[in-house]
């Protein structure tokens, strides 16, 4: 099995801005290139900015749109992971990740939990996914959960039973709370727990790419990292400044792993299925 | 245990990059700032000078004939440690030509009327220099409304509105601010002799006590009793921040359209930067 040089763009976009931001993809990924990476991954909504209101639909395409057709091109010499507001048919607006290679979509991934607590205001403005899917991707079989997806270890678990070995998550997280604390924003060590656990308890890597920059005085605190399946930080990048982290994967790593820890070969989904029948009849909580 | 202590290294990194990246999006790339000779608008300085550069911070100092001397004197001392441009404007011609109509006005209207004079001077070189007005509100007179509306609470971008007072003391120490600002008792200087703790009739240790537990942590009345706190001064701080609730809103709109600017016309204020 061979070894992959993957890069996490820790950019920090232009809201509201497609043109900027779309060349801002360009001259990240062409630095990727050039560092070896055969893998690009952006953050949550990397083509239009996170707190987008009611700018959401000004910045929306549909996934036919032109738009997509210089990052197409570019897929051709990288694969990219990249975040957008999706348009469907029905104009329902989704927070979109698309993974892009050999020139199309390979991959579809609408976020599905979407928060609506605290500065958050997601559901307001847009439409809930409804798939949790594992798809090829040249680095080996992968998910990719957006952002809060990450908060809720059921939707890992099916993508980890789906046949995940990567778990790709753009991210787009704003500093908050701690710094009376600690050494960086409490969120930020709440993500660090989690990305070492996930890769820990699924055995597989954790490439988790979060974004910099401010937005109506919120702080993306970046911090990016490449976590491998024995849960242990391959890769670090700083907080708060811009950086285009590479590291390198090794999809023998997931299979060492699952040898000292077959967690997935042991995993017991009719019980699972079950027990989650048993709560659902007599009703959760 | 609620120390208030805070991580100075990295907040400061956080607040500077928020005034350049802020600042820079709105096409400008200087800051005015109100210099009262307290430490906040000192901390406020202090941070613009190291996110922009000494060459991009004008202070203007306003003193009114009351002012303290040591006012003056710790705010050309902050002057001149960061080597940054300042002006000195006296606001006592306007605010008397306009309060011998009214020799009557008291205290707190006469305060207010000097704080809304710095501001329509501040607002004034916003434009004379193509600078942005930088705040020095801090969260425990946000919150308690401490502070006055359309006058010193006003700015373009606010570095300080989320740090309690306490906080801010940590990091103007960080940043080497002359112990003289940081230790001494805050005063809005509003009339001689006033210190902020005498007039609000508890100190900031205490009351950031319980404004980072009831506003940050959440706690409920009940919880913050039960922390050991005296409930009537629990009480107390909540009135203070429920009737000063409409100074950190903007004014109320009838309703009348489809959509109503704040309500269901939401834009971020970053929109189009």
């Amino acid at each position: 099995m061979s070894r992959y040089t993957i890069a996490l763009a820790q950019i920090n976009p232009a809201l509201g801005d497609l043109e900027r931001n779309l060349a801002l993809h360009e001259k990240t990924a062409e630095e990727a290139i050039v560092r070896g990476a055969s893998l690009v991954i952006f953050p949550e909504l990397s083509l239009t900015g996170y707190f987008l209101k009611d700018i959401v639909s000004s910045v929306a395409f549909p996934l036919t749109s032109s738009i997509l057709d210089r990052l197409r091109n570019l897929s051709r010499r990288i694969d990219l992971v990249i975040g957008l507001v999706e348009e469907s048919p029905e104009h329902l607006f989704y927070n979109t990740a698309l993974y892009l290679s050999m020139g199309e979509i390979r991959h579809v991934h609408r976020k599905v939990y979407l928060p609506t607590y605290g500065i958050f205001d997601e559901q307001r403005y847009l439409a809930e996914g409804g798939q949790i899917r594992t798809f090829r991707a040249k680095v080996g079989r992968s998910a990719i959960l957006i952002c809060e997806d990450m908060w809720h270890p059921s939707a890992v678990f099916v993508a980890s039973l789906d046949g995940m070995k990567i778990l790709i998550s753009p991210s787009a997280s704003p500093g908050r709370g701690g710094l009376e604390e600690g050494k960086s924003f409490a969120n930020a060590r709440a993500w660090e727990t989690i990305n070492r656990a996930y890769a820990q308890l699924f055995t597989c890597y954790v490439l988790y790419a979060n974004r910099v920059g401010y937005e109506d005085g919120a702080c993306f605190w970046g911090g990016s990292e490449v976590i491998a399946p024995s849960g242990e930080p391959v890769a670090k990048a700083e907080y708060l400044s811009e950086q285009i982290l590479v590291a390198e994967i090794d999809p023998a790593e997931v299979r060492r792993a699952r040898m000292l820890n077959p967690l997935v070969r042991d995993e017991r989904l009719d019980v699972t299925l079950r027990e989650l029948e048993r709560v659902r009849r007599e009703g959760a909580r | 245990m609620i120390g208030l202590s805070l991580n100075c290294e990295f907040v400061q990194q956080i607040l500077t990059g928020f005034i350049t990246n802020e600042v820079r999006k709105t096409g400008f790339s200087r800051v005015v700032v109100g210099l009262s000779g307290g430490v906040d608008s000192a901390l406020s300085a202090y941070l613009g000078a190291e996110a922009l550069g000494a060459e991009n911070v004008l202070a203007l100092l306003m003193p009114y004939r009351t002012s303290s001397p040591e006012s003056r004197e710790h705010a050309e001392l902050v002057v001149k440690r960061l080597r940054i441009q300042s002006d000195v404007i006296e606001i006592t011609p306007m605010v008397d030509a306009y309060f011998e109509r009214f020799p009557e006005s008291d205290q707190v209207r006469r305060g207010n009327k000097m704080a809304r004079e710095r501001m329509t001077i501040l607002f004034d070189h916003s434009a004379k220099l193509k600078a942005l007005v930088l705040g020095t509100s801090n969260k425990t007179e946000l919150l308690l409304g401490y502070g006055t509306l359309y006058g010193d609470m006003a700015s373009a971008i606010n570095p300080l509105g989320d740090l309690y007072k306490t906080q801010i003391r940590h990091l103007a120490r960080h940043m080497g601010i002359p112990e003289v600002i940081v230790g001494k008792a805050p005063s809005g200087d509003l009339w001689v002799g006033q210190t902020d703790e005498a007039e609000l009739g508890f100190t900031y240790e205490e009351v950031d006590r319980v404004l980072y537990l009831m506003v940050d942590r959440r706690y409920d009345i009940p919880d913050l009793i039960a922390a050991g706190f005296d409930e009537r001064f629990v009480r107390a701080v909540l009135a203070k921040v429920q009737a000063s609730q409409y100074k950190r809103r903007l004014p109320l709109i009838a309703k009348i359209s489809a959509r109503t600017i704040d309500r269901d016309f939401r834009y971020p204020r970053d929109w189009g930067k």
